[in-house]
């Protein structure tokens, strides 16, 4: 699939189909690759890789790219073939100027997972059937890949891409008992003192670094409130404990209905905050609340905050479901 | 040359934690060591490094330094300067303990003296940890850092069971001096250093070549056309500046409480849209300019104005948790090219 | 939870200018009584609000937040009250879910007629906050009144 990818990219570029390729380019160690633009096929040739650990979801720089001159092929993994469609959706992506190549993945692996199973100073890895063989500063390591994925990886909702010009691999189907919903259930069955408790454990060490946001697809702001001196709210660091907890509860807020869950926030927080937590738990009540919905799995549906329907559950209803009164 | 049995570690921390606040690396709720005050039952990390850099104990993200409360015309101006007690920081690592004699020529030493952080240098003791396990991403030798010999009041090397403790100066000194310490011979640490030191050989970085940088490198680099590149998918975060042992900008806010107006400081980060922004326009306009300042920064302007110390301590936490994987490693490799 | 007898609450009671807030002048008019601590601020219509004025109301002192809107059915503007009461139901469900105390938000309907019925709610409310106690979970400590 790798050599595919790369040979693809060249094809497209040499037979005009696309103007630039955007994909990832090599780094310095195998497993930091950084997002990049190609525009010729020696370029592409000298740097572009797609690995195992090209998670980085590239839908959110087509909101630039689809703007300019010209055509740029992109390759999407069924999780960012969900932002793609969601950014058709909100009209912040000229689809005219995008040549889509879908992806089939399998799980991509993510160092932090890696270096979080303990293991340290990886100077290569490669894969195995279902398994990871790596080369360390402290000698050869073994582990299965699963232990390698990220969260959103373990829970994967989708393995279809849902808008592509081409298909790369046979396009999967959706996964409905991922269980992505299983830790905030655990969440809301706690009482309200335990839940406070993990969330400021979690949100006191939040450093603002405004990753989250600005990865995310789903923020696509010019102006964020948060940057917005007029809006009073702008914040560049949290002064207090109550402002740690705004950005959140107001990001998660914005994004309702329109996150695809692709999990990027919790991927490059530096703090490791779990912050798909917040949005699976909008996700789940508007599904529970108000019928399911997956933002960016099709055209037509109308998000849930955009829509109502005269029989609506009253606000009273989160009185009755789950967690105790302490 | 003094030593512990590292079982013994936490009766030697209660010893310092009865006379004053001590932070070890715990760690936190994200599984990633952070820099917490010692409480009985606390146990120190053993990873590489805190995700967040010591230099959060002498330059907070958030200090408070003025508050105005008004009264009719009347404005009483109140110091709001939290009260600031001794206190001890264990476990720092020979990068971020580089970084504090950066951070002092811009602070303690400057004229006017930031008194708000030189009171926090004078009052904290640095004990430095040697690294028993560098990783990958570490390339503090390349700025003439030697992770063996960390430096610090007092440093410490971890030898098969045992601690080994070294002061370096009066402050490390009053610190050990009555700590239930036994005494060593003063080679006890050889050992130590040169297991470091051989892993620190393997290490993927240690030829970072740095010659083509440093004091009165501007005109050579300023308008290299690979800046555009290297700054395409930079996504204008906070998160390297934040994370950085090094990064020293800052911004001064004032917060109306409603009763009271709060004046304080938090840290900035020149990757913000928002960065030297002035009335008369924005003279960094695209995220290409101000990504250049930064490592231009480190890597030049702080060279001009320091002879030639870099400010950059090659602890690895850019490369470690950028989103998108782009940091100075990158950025010294292809401009280093480029010059050949 | 502890029953603080010297303690008044802060409630803000965001009221549409349509229903609720004519609810409020007729039992004014009517006098029947409701707690001085209730600050009611007018918007056009429960759609207005945005839930960051939630949150600010918590951070500049309010222990608790109430929306009083039209009955759904009889928006003055159709449909607004709908979208407030998925985007409430949801903005109450995030708190709950970080540990706030559930009692502390609430939404009423009350129309122009009401103003038994608005009094009432108002009653209730500050019985309930009272109850909890200050919030001290969404507070600032930088707006605490001196």
């Amino acid at each position: 699939m790798q050599g595919q990818i790369k040979e693809k990219a060249i094809a497209l570029l040499r037979s005009g189909a696309a103007d630039r390729v955007l994909g990832w380019k090599l780094g310095e160690f195998f497993y930091d690759l950084t997002p990049a633009v190609f525009r010729t096929p020696e370029e592409v040739e000298r740097d572009f890789v797609f690995s195992v650990f090209s998670g980085p979801n590239l839908s959110k720089y087509l909101i630039e790219e689809s703007k300019k001159e010209g055509r740029v092929a992109a390759f999407l993994k069924p999780c960012d073939s969900y932002s793609f469609v969601q950014l058709q959706k909100e009209h912040r992506i000229a689809r005219e100027n995008v040549y889509a190549v879908g992806v089939a993945c399998d799980g991509m692996c993510d160092m932090k997972s890696i270096r979080a199973h303990g293991v340290k100073g990886v100077l290569s890895a490669r894969q195995e059937g279902d398994k990871l063989l790596l080369e360390t500063l402290y000698g050869p390591a073994e582990m299965d890949k699963r232990d390698a994925l990220p969260e959103r990886c373990l829970h994967c909702k989708s393995k279809k891409v849902v808008d592509f010009d081409e298909m790369m691999g046979e396009n999967g189907t959706e996964c409905p008992d991922c269980g992505r919903f299983d830790e905030v259930e655990r969440l809301e069955a706690l009482s309200a003192q335990e839940r406070f408790d993990f969330w400021r454990g979690h949100f006191s060490r939040c450093i603002r670094c405004n990753a989250c946001r600005n990865v995310c697809p789903a923020c696509s702001c010019v102006k964020c409130v948060f940057d917005n001196p007029d809006s009073g709210v702008a914040q560049k660091a949290a002064a207090s404990d109550f402002e740690e907890n705004n950005f959140h509860i107001i990001r998660a807020y914005h994004v309702a209905g329109r996150c695809t869950d692709c999990g990027e926030c919790s991927r490059v927080c530096p703090e490791s905050i779990p912050l798909h937590l917040l949005n699976r738990k909008f996700i789940k009540d508007m599904n529970e609340l108000y019928g399911a919905y997956q933002a960016g799995a099709d055209f037509d549906s109308c998000p849930p905050i955009m829509d109502f329907r005269q029989d609506d559950a009253e606000p009273s209803v989160i009185y009755a479901r789950g967690g105790d009164r302490a | 040359m003094k030593k512990l049995l590292k079982t013994d570690l936490d009766t030697l921390f209660q010893a310092i934690a009865s006379r004053q606040t001590l932070y070890i690396p715990v760690e936190d709720a994200g599984k990633q060591a952070a820099f917490i005050p010692y409480a009985p039952g606390l146990v120190m990390s053993t990873a590489l490094n805190t995700a967040r850099s010591a230099k959060d104990l002498f330059f907070p993200q958030v200090e408070s330094l003025v508050n105005f409360r008004m009264d009719g015309k009347h404005i009483e101006i109140v110091s709001a300067e939290a009260e600031a007690k001794p206190f001890v920081l264990f476990g720092v690592r020979a990068c971020d303990a580089r970084s504090f004699d950066i951070l002092d020529r811009v602070f303690y030493d400057a004229e006017p003296q930031d008194t708000f952080y030189a009171r926090r240098r004078d009052l904290g003791t640095v004990v430095t940890l040697a690294c028993s396990a560098p990783e990958e991403t570490c390339f503090c030798t390349a700025f003439g850092i030697d992770p063996a010999e960390p430096a610090g009041d007092v440093s410490v090397w971890e030898s098969g069971d045992s601690c080994l403790f070294r002061a370096n100066t009066e402050k490390g000194e009053a610190l050990l001096r009555d700590l239930p310490l036994e005494d060593a011979s003063d080679g006890a640490a050889d050992a130590a250093k040169d297991a470091i030191r051989k892993i620190t050989d393997l290490l993927p970085l240690k030829d970072l070549d740095l010659t083509p940088f440093g004091a009165g490198k501007t005109q050579t680099f300023f308008d290299d056309p690979a800046w555009a590149s290297l700054s395409e998918s930079c996504v204008g975060c906070g998160t390297c500046t934040f994370v950085c042992p090094t990064c020293q900008c800052f911004d001064i806010r004032d917060f109306d409480g409603g009763k009271e107006i709060r004046r304080y400081r938090c840290w900035d980060s020149c990757m913000y849209s928002d960065f030297t922004q002035m009335s008369a326009g924005q003279p960094r306009p695209t995220q290409k300019e101000r990504f250049r300042q930064r490592f231009m920064h480190k890597l030049v302007y702080y060279p001009d104005m320091h002879e030639g110390l870099f400010s950059c301590v090659g602890c690895g936490r850019c490369l470690q948790k950028c989103p998108i994987h782009m940091n100075i490693v990158k950025v010294i490799r292809t401009l280093g090219e480029e010059t050949k | 939870m502890q029953v603080n007898e010297a303690f008044t609450p802060t409630i803000v009671a965001f009221c549409c200018n349509w229903c609720s807030y004519a609810g409020a002048d007729l039992s004014g008019n009517n006098r029947l009584s409701y707690p001085a601590n209730v600050k009611i601020i007018r918007i056009p219509c429960s759609c207005r609000l945005n839930p960051m004025f939630v949150l600010r109301a918590f951070q500049r002192g309010a222990d608790g937040v109430i929306l009083c809107g039209c009955h759904p059915g009889d928006c003055h503007y159709s449909t607004g009250n709908y979208y407030a009461r998925r985007r409430m139901t949801l903005l109450f469900s995030m708190l709950d879910y970080l540990g706030i105390e559930r009692e502390r938000t609430r939404v009423e309907w009350v129309s122009a007629a009401e103003g038994a019925k608005f009094a009432q709610t108002m009653n209730e409310f500050v019985e309930t906050v009272t109850a909890l106690g200050e919030n001290r979970r969404l507070e600032d400590f930088r707006c605490k009144v001196r």
